[in-house]
């Protein structure tokens, strides 16, 4: 069993009447890239915010790296919200400077690294630029600089792809992958599924301040799993037996439904006594099918 | 520590290096310093000599002034003046018909001429008729007496001190509007940059580093260095601009020079004994407390104000109530100059959203201590009251977008 970097264990979070988060529970691996999804309004941001220490929880516990979240932590968490914003007045360097500095770290420190960084991702030349000079997208570079700086182990990205161009959301992907490869543990949430299922090794699922779903992808994908087959066949006619049962059919693709303590082996066995076979494969459910019928359910 | 350190240098980095701060401080001085010079200069200039033209057949014989002289001219002459002036070498003409007195220019005719003038034939007429009543001038003129009245103040010690009520009033006047000003100005300068990191959302990214309250304070402290800084350099920049313009334009002719060095330092005796019974080291102190005290309550209100909305549109309904007794304390600064050791003035300087202003107006007519101790203790611990307010009302408000915000709303985000 991989040791986790966060706990956070049935933190509950209310304001006024309105309930952020009821028994929200996650675990996050320690080096994993961890999904954090949920439709609007489910209380990621709240979570996020908790995390961070923005906010406390009424009640519940956050344990990071093996003891109870402190003030001290905050130097060990890089955190890219949603909402983000720069100051539109101040040059760029500058900016960067400071925010750096804020994070704890040391002028010359802060200075050598933020050069190391703009250089890489060549921006070099906007060092003396004002925000308000720079594109949406050249402002987002500058916000994944500044989350990134102070090498923290463990990153929190709130729809980091929104805003940029494919071209930058490439370059940041490739650089969040990085990140994750020198082994920071990282923390993504997101509404973009196809992300999801290219990033991320687990996930969870906040539906209405709950958490409804935890795991590896792999674990949660065989959950969700209906036992269910496209068949494409060339000939003959496919109809239903005690082996499998069929969903749907158009022309020659059918979807089929494999029978309670039947095996592909018999379905397959089956149909090549009236049909010759095309294609034949088992259906995997996309995170994006997986999420819609957990909210449904749920 | 380190963190708010790092806070308060920014914003007060930033303020500083505006253009708008620096024209501000450039300005401010050169505004004031004119307001001094412009006019000694004025009245400078109106001491070129101006003619006036008497018509002939009068039996006043009306004296030369410094700067008013008389000529008669012809009959004829003053009648053509009187239809057309625009030829005339004169400034303007008065013509004198029997008990009536007109005086005809092309210009308008200043109000210190005309009355000048008025004040001569009134003498004039005055005399003649006592003459004619067999009064002897030199009589009247023994008669007449000039008298000052000196007020003393008589101290708890037994010491007595010369009290004077125009220095008091202009000191605690001038305290008591620098105060109001500092606070308003600065407040909102305050609530302004809050609502800057709340739309920028900025906001977001720092307090994952900092504690709301830590931004907040930061702020708040990077701000009032900024006023000071204004402050004290408005003050140095009029030191040297009124005496650079002083010596450039009045330096045009010895006689003046003279002459405005024999005032300044006739001026300058006046206020040292003017000032001899008022406190000045006290009243310096007490500003400078009052001024942070002041600001520092007021400004907190002013960040929570800012925070609430997402809007400086949005501020008016939060920040009508704050100002409110703000202006109310500028109001009574002239009713409190009146009676400063009445009800009201003690009351308007015991109660912390008024005692600012209205402490400093009271503090140059003399304030028993007792009072002055009690009014910083409940400002201090009104500070301290609204900053812990301001600052729960303030880490809630920073994070809510786009809800618009009342007074219920924010009576919720106390509680969270």
């Amino acid at each position: 069993m991989q040791e986790n970097l966060l706990i956070v264990k049935d933190v509950v979070k209310q304001y006024g009447d309105y309930t952020a988060l009821t028994n929200a529970n996650i675990s996050v691996p320690k080096g994993s890239i961890y999904g954090l999804l949920g439709p609007n309004g489910a209380g990621k941001t709240t979570l996020m915010r908790i995390i961070n220490q923005i906010t406390a929880p009424d009640s519940g516990e956050v344990v990071f790296d093996g003891e109870p979240l402190q003030e001290h932590h905050i130097s060990e968490i890089g955190y890219m919200p949603e909402e983000r914003g720069l100051y539109k007045k101040m040059k760029v360097g500058e900016q960067a400077l400071y925010l750096a500095q804020l994070k704890g770290m040391s002028y010359n420190e802060a200075l050598k690294k933020l050069k190391f960084w703009f250089e890489k991702l060549d921006i070099l030349s906007w060092w003396n630029k004002k925000v308000e000079e720079l594109s949406k997208g050249m402002a987002q570079k500058i916000q994944f600089i500044v989350t990134v700086i102070h090498e923290p182990k463990l990153l929190i990205f709130d729809e980091p792809f929104s805003g940029f161009d494919p071209i930058n959301a490439a370059i940041i992907r490739k650089e969040i992958l990085e990140l994750a490869e020198k082994g920071t543990t990282i923390i993504f949430s997101t509404h973009r599924m196809e992300s999801v299922e290219e990033i991320c090794d687990h996930i969870a699922l906040i539906n209405k301040s709950k958490t409804i779903l935890e795991g590896t992808i792999e674990n949660i994908k065989k959950q969700f799993t209906a036992n269910t087959f496209e068949v494409v066949i060339s000939k003959g006619e496919l109809t239903e037996n005690d082996i499998f049962t069929i969903i749907s059919k158009k022309e020659n693709t059918y979807h089929i439904k494999l029978k309670e303590g039947k095996s592909a082996k018999e379905i397959l066995e089956s149909i090549l006594k009236d049909a010759e076979i095309i294609s034949f494969k088992k259906e995997t459910p996309t995170m994006e099918d997986i999420f819609i019928k957990a909210v449904n359910n749920a | 520590m380190h963190k708010i350190w790092l806070i308060i240098k920014r914003e007060y980095l930033v303020r500083v290096r505006k253009k708008s701060f620096i024209i501000m401080t450039i300005l401010g001085p050169i505004l004031m310093a004119a307001l001094m010079i412009v006019p000694t200069y004025l009245a400078e200039e109106s001491q070129e000599n101006r003619i006036i033209a008497l018509n002939e057949n009068v039996n006043y014989t009306l004296e030369d002034s410094e700067f008013i002289h008389f000529t008669t001219i012809p009959s004829s002459e003053a009648e053509l003046l009187k239809t057309d002036f625009s030829e005339s070498p004169f400034y303007a003409l008065l013509y004198i018909e029997g008990e009536n007195f007109t005086l005809y220019s092309n210009q308008q005719i200043s109000l210190s001429v005309s009355k000048s003038i008025e004040r001569q034939l009134e003498q004039l007429i005055e005399h003649e008729k006592l003459k004619l009543l067999g009064i002897d001038l030199q009589i009247l003129e023994d008669a007449s007496t000039e008298i000052n009245i000196t007020t003393k103040i008589i101290s708890e010690d037994g010491n007595t001190s010369n009290s004077q009520a125009e220095a008091s009033m202009g000191i605690g006047f001038i305290s008591g509007i620098l105060i109001y000003m500092f606070i308003f100005m600065y407040g909102t300068m305050v609530m302004r940059g809050v609502i800057e990191e709340k739309t920028s959302r900025i906001v977001e990214v720092i307090i994952s580093s900092v504690k709301p309250f830590q931004l907040m304070m930061g702020k708040i402290l990077g701000v009032a260095l900024v006023g000071l800084t204004q402050f004290v350099l408005w003050i140095l920049l009029t030191i040297i601009i009124s005496t650079v313009a002083e010596l450039a334009f009045l330096d045009v002719n010895a006689i003046s020079t003279e002459m405005s060095s024999n005032d300044q330092s006739v001026i300058l005796a006046q206020v040292v004994e003017l000032t001899g019974g008022i406190n000045l080291l006290q009243i310096f102190l007490a500003f400078i407390f009052y001024f942070l005290a002041g600001y520092l309550m007021y400004s907190s209100l002013f960040a929570a104000v800012g925070s609430a909305v997402d809007a400086e549109a949005d501020t008016q309904q939060f920040v009508l109530p704050i100002t409110i007794p703000l202006i109310l304390s500028f109001v009574l600064i002239a009713p409190i100059m009146e009676n400063p050791d009445g009800t009201l003035a003690f009351w308007m300087s015991m109660i912390p959203f008024t005692s600012p202003v209205i402490m400093m107006v009271r503090l140059p007519f003399g304030v028993a201590n007792w009072e002055l101790a009690l009014s910083i203790g409940i400002l201090i611990a009104s500070f301290i009251g609204t900053t812990w307010l301001a600052g729960r009302i303030y880490r809630t408000g920073i994070l809510m977008y786009g809800k618009k915000a009342s007074y219920k709303e924010i009576w919720k985000w106390l509680k969270y």
